[in-house]
C-alpha cells in the first residue's frame, strides 16, 4: 500500500542524506520526496510517499524515528489527509491542438502560465492520480516537458505535526 | 574564563570525560589534536600500526569494560582504514568514539590530499556523525557524541574535525558541557508496565517455555537481573553469540547458545517452545534459521531497547520496547509472591531437554588419539582449564571462532569479545590488546586462526612498544577452516582458495619482535606448552597449535530448515 510520511527534521547539512540512504541502505522504496524548511528555521519537513506492506512501513517509521535528525514523524495515510502535487507541464499547442489544450486545462482547473506561439506551459496542482491523468490527457497533442515536485500533504482537522 | 584552541578543547574534554586510552595514528590533518595530546599526561594515547587496529583495540576495550572506546585518525587513508572497524562495532551496537581528521573547511569538495568524505562513507555503519564548523562547538558535540555513542541502543559516532577547527592560533572560551541536550533524542528509560504484565502471565502459564538473550542483556548489565529472574522461574535459557555469558553456563539451567553452531539442546528447545521470551536479543538469520519455519508453536515475548529491532524479522506478540535491566527488574518484582501455574508440564520440558542433551552427551566430537595431531576442541578445552574459565577470551572469526564459543565456559558477562554481526577476520588480536592494556592483572586469550592472525599481526609491534601480555592461540590448520567446511559441503570438497600455502615460520616472526613463541604438533605436547604460556601473565606469548584441518563445527543448522534441523557430525543429522 502507498503511504504519505512527513517528517519534521533538524535543518542541518547531512540530514537530508541520512533519510534518503535510510531508503536505499534498507532497501525501502521512495516514489516521491519533497523538501523544506519550515517556518521554524531550524527545521526542514520532508515528504515522502513510499510503497510496502504492513511489516515495511512499521520498519520505515521506527528506523526513521531512529536517526537522531528526525524530531518527529506522521504517517499521514494513517488518518484522513490532505495530498497535493504541483507540476509544470510544457505541452506542444500548435492549430487546432492550440483550443484542444486550452480546453483541456480548463477541465483539469489547471493554469496556463506561459505562452509562446508553439507552446504552453501548464501549472496543474492536485493529488498524484489527477496529475497523472491530466498527462495521459495531454500525451497525444504532444508533452515538451514535465517537472513535478513530489507529494506534500497535511492531516485534516486538528492535528498538527510541529514540536 | 579560559580561552583554548580546538585542538586544546579537545585533549581537555577527554580528560575531563575519564577517557584514559585512545588508540590512533598520527597524520596531516589530526596533527594539531596530537600536539595538543604530546601537552598533557592524562590521557594516554596508543599508537597502534594500522588505523583498523586501533578501532578494534578501542571495541575490545569498550566490550570488556562497558564504557565507551575511543579512536582518533587522520583524513583519507587513516579513516578509511578505521572504517571496517567502525562497521564492526556498529553491528555488535558498541559505544564507540571516532574523531577523525579532515583536511581545512576551504579545501573540502576540492579532492584535497588525503581528503575523504568520512561522513559520507561511514553513514550506514554509525549511530550518528558529526561535522565540526566552528571550533567553539568542539565541547558540546564531543559531548553529544559520547552521551550517543554510550546511551540507548550503543554504537559508534564519527567526528570530522578540519584541521582549522584545531588550529592553535585561534582561541574560544571552553566549558565542560555536564549534559548533552538533544531534542529529537529520548531512550527510553522503562518499559510499558501493562505489556511487562501481560508477559510475566504468559510467563507464569507457560508449559514450555525458553529464555533467548542476547548482548543487550550484556551492554545493558543486566546480568545479574537475568541470572536472578531466571533462578526464580526455573526456566531453560539460552543465549546468542553476543549475549553468552550473561546467565553461567556452568548452571545446569543454561542450555549454551543457539543457532547456526548453537547446542543441539538450544535449538530443539526453541523449536519446542510454548514462549520464547527474548531479551535483547534480534532475531538475526544466524539464530533463526529460515523465518517461515522458525518456532512454530511459540508466542514471543520481546524486549529490546530498539523498536526497530522489534517485529524487524519474527513478529512478537508481546513486544516491550525498554532497557533490559529495567524491563527485568520490573518483571522480577511482578513474580513476588506468584507461583507458576503449571509446573508439572515444566518438569515434563525438562525432561525433554535433559533427553536432548543426553543424546549428544560424549558425541560432540572425537577426540585426537595418542600422538596423533590435537583437535581443535580439545585446545580450547585445555585453555579453559590452564584459566579456570576466568580468562577474558577474544575470537577472530571462523571455525576457532565456533570452537571457542562452544567450549570455552564462560559464568560472567563481557569476557567473551567477538565480531558476531559483522565476522570481522583480524579483530580478535588488538581487541585482546585493547583489553589487555586496560586490564593488565587479568588474563586476556586470543584464539585466532593463521588465516585471521596475519590481517592484523602488524600489532606485533603495539604490544611491544605499550606492552601486553596477551596469549594468543592460534589454531592452525593451514587453511580456511570455516570457508573450507562450507567448500566440504557444498562444493565436493573443492577447496578454492581456502588452503593457505607459504606460511611463515610464526616462531621466527613472533622472535623477531621479542616475543615468545611455542609450537605444539601433537597432544603429549599441549599441557606443558600451556603451562609455559601461562606462566607469566605480564608476557606476550604466542602458541601456535597444529590441528586437524578435516574436522567441521557441528552442530550446524541445515540452510533453509527449521531451527531443529541440524547436521550433528559428518554422518548424523536431525
Amino acid at each position: 500500500m502507498r503511504h504519505i510520511i512527513s517528517i519534521l527534521m533538524e535543518n542541518e547539512p547531512g540530514a537530508l542524506s541520512r533519510v534518503v540512504g535510510l531508503f536505499s541502505q534498507r532497501n525501502f522504496n521512495i516514489e516521491t520526496l519533497n523538501v523544506a524548511p519550515t517556518e521554524d528555521e531550524t527545521l526542514s519537513r520532508l515528504t515522502v510517499t513510499t510503497v510496502g506492506d504492513d511489516r515495511v512501513i512499521e520498519q520505515i517509521t521506527k528506523h526513521l524515528n531512529k536517526l537522531i535528525d528526525v524530531v518527529k514523524l506522521v504517517d499521514l495515510t494513517e488518518g484522513s489527509h490532505i495530498e497535493r502535487e504541483l507540476m509544470l507541464v510544457k505541452v506542444k499547442a500548435l492549430g487546432a491542438a492550440r483550443d484542444e489544450v486550452k480546453r483541456t486545462v480548463d477541465i483539469f482547473r489547471a493554469q496556463i502560465v506561459d505562452v509562446t506561439p508553439s507552446q504552453y506551459t501548464v501549472q496543474i496542482t492536485g493529488d498524484a492520480g489527477k496529475l497523472d491523468a491530466f498527462l495521459e490527457a495531454m500525451s497525444p497533442v504532444g508533452l515538451l516537458e514535465v517537472a513535478r515536485t513530489g507529494v506534500s500533504g497535511i492531516a485534516r482537522g486538528d492535528k498538527v505535526l510541529s514540536l | 574564563m579560559e580561552l583554548l584552541s580546538g585542538a586544546d578543547m579537545i585533549a581537555r574534554f577527554l580528560q575531563d570525560e575519564g577517557v584514559e586510552y585512545i588508540y590512533g595514528y598520527p597524520g596531516g590533518a589530526a596533527l594539531h589534536i596530537y600536539d595538543a595530546l604530546f601537552r598533557q599526561d592524562k590521557v594516554k594515547h596508543i599508537l597502534v600500526r594500522h588505523e583498523q587496529a586501533a578501532t578494534h583495540a578501542a571495541d575490545g576495550y569498550a566490550r570488556a569494560s562497558g564504557k565507551p572506546g575511543t579512536v582518533l585518525v587522520t583524513s583519507g587513508p587513516g579513516a578509511t582504514n578505521a572504517v571496517t572497524g567502525i562497521a564492526t562495532a556498529y553491528m555488535d551496537s558498541i559505544p564507540m568514539v571516532v574523531l577523525c581528521g579532515q583536511v581545512m573547511s576551504h579545501l573540502i569538495g576540492e579532492d584535497a590530499f588525503q581528503e575523504t568524505d568520512i561522513v559520507g562513507v561511514t553513514r550506514p555503519i554509525v549511530k550518528h556523525s558529526f561535522s565540526i564548523r566552528h571550533p567553539s562547538e568542539i565541547p558540546e558535540v564531543l559531548k553529544k557524541a559520547y552521551y550517543l555513542a554510550s546511551t540507548g541502543r550503543p554504537g559508534p559516532v564519527v567526528v570530522d574535525i578540519p584541521k582549522d577547527m584545531t588550529a592553535p592560533t585561534e582561541r574560544y572560551e571552553y566549558i565542560y558541557p555536564k549534559k548533552a541536550k538533544l531534542r529529537s533524542y529520548n531512550p527510553v528509560t522503562r518499559g510499558h508496565t501493562g505489556q511487562i504484565k501481560k508477559a510475566v502471565e504468559m510467563m507464569l502459564k507457560a508449559r514450555r517455555p525458553v529464555f533467548y538473550t542476547g548482548g543487550g542483556v550484556v551492554t545493558g548489565e543486566a546480568s545479574d537481573g537475568l541470572t536472578d529472574l531466571v533462578k526464580r522461574l526455573g526456566f531453560p535459557i539460552t543465549t546468542t553469540l553476543m549475549g553468552i555469558g550473561a546467565f553461567p553456563q556452568s548452571d545446569d539451567q543454561s542450555l549454551g547458545w543457539l543457532g547456526m553452531h548453537g547446542s543441539y539442546e538450544s535449538n530443539m528447545a526453541m523449536h519446542h517452545a510454548d514462549l520464547i521470551i527474548a531479551i535483547g536479543a534480534r532475531f538475526d538469520d544466524r539464530v533463526t534459521n529460515n523465518i517461515s519455519k522458525f518456532c512454530p508453536t511459540a508466542k514471543i515475548v520481546h524486549v529490546d531497547i530498539d523498536p526497530s529491532s522489534i517485529s524487524k524479522t519474527v513478529r512478537a506478540d508481546v513486544p516491550i520496547v525498554g532497557p533490559a535491566a529495567s524491563v527485568i527488574n520490573e518483571m522480577i518484582s511482578l513474580l513476588q509472591g506468584r507461583e507458576i501455574v503449571s509446573s508439572e508440564a515444566l518438569a515434563e520440558w525438562w525432561q525433554s531437554i535433559d533427553g536432548w542433551r543426553e543424546e549428544r552427551r560424549g558425541k560432540l566430537y572425537e577426540p585426537s588419539a595418542a600422538g596423533e595431531v590435537l583437535k581443535p576442541q580439545e585446545v580450547i578445552e585445555a585453555v579453559c582449564r590452564a584459566t579456570h574459565g576466568q580468562a577474558y577470551v577474544t575470537t577472530d572469526v571462523g571455525q576457532h571462532q565456533m570452537f571457542a564459543a562452544q567450549y570455552y565456559k564462560f559464568d560472567k558477562p563481557n569476557r567473551f569479545v567477538t565480531s558476531g554481526g559483522l565476522g570481522t577476520m583480524g579483530f580478535g588480536f588488538p581487541a585482546a590488546m585493547g583489553i589487555k592494556q586496560n586490564f593488565p592483572d587479568e588474563q586476556v586469550v586470543c584464539f585466532t586462526g593463521e588465516g585471521s592472525f596475519q590481517m592484523m599481526m602488524q600489532e606485533l609491534s603495539t604490544c611491544k612498544q605499550f606492552g601486553g601480555g596477551v596469549k594468543i592461540i592460534n589454531l592452525n590448520n593451514a587453511s580456511l577452516g570455516m570457508v573450507r567446511q562450507w567448500q566440504d559441503l557444498n562444493y565436493k570438497s573443492r577447496h578454492a582458495h581456502s588452503y593457505m600455502e607459504s606460511l611463515p615460520d610464526f616462531q621466527k616472526l613472533i622472535e623477531a619482535y621479542g616475543f615468545t613463541a611455542l609450537k605444539v604438533q601433537t597432544r603429549e605436547e599441549l599441557e606443558s606448552a600451556l603451562e609455559k604460556t601461562f606462566a607469566d601473565n605480564d608476557e606476550l606469548v604466542f602458541l601456535d597449535v597444529a590441528v586437524d584441518p578435516h574436522e567441521h563445527v557441528y552442530p550446524m543448522q541445515v540452510p533453509l530448515g527449521a531451527m531443529r534441523d541440524m547436521l550433528l557430525s559428518k554422518t548424523e543429522r536431525t
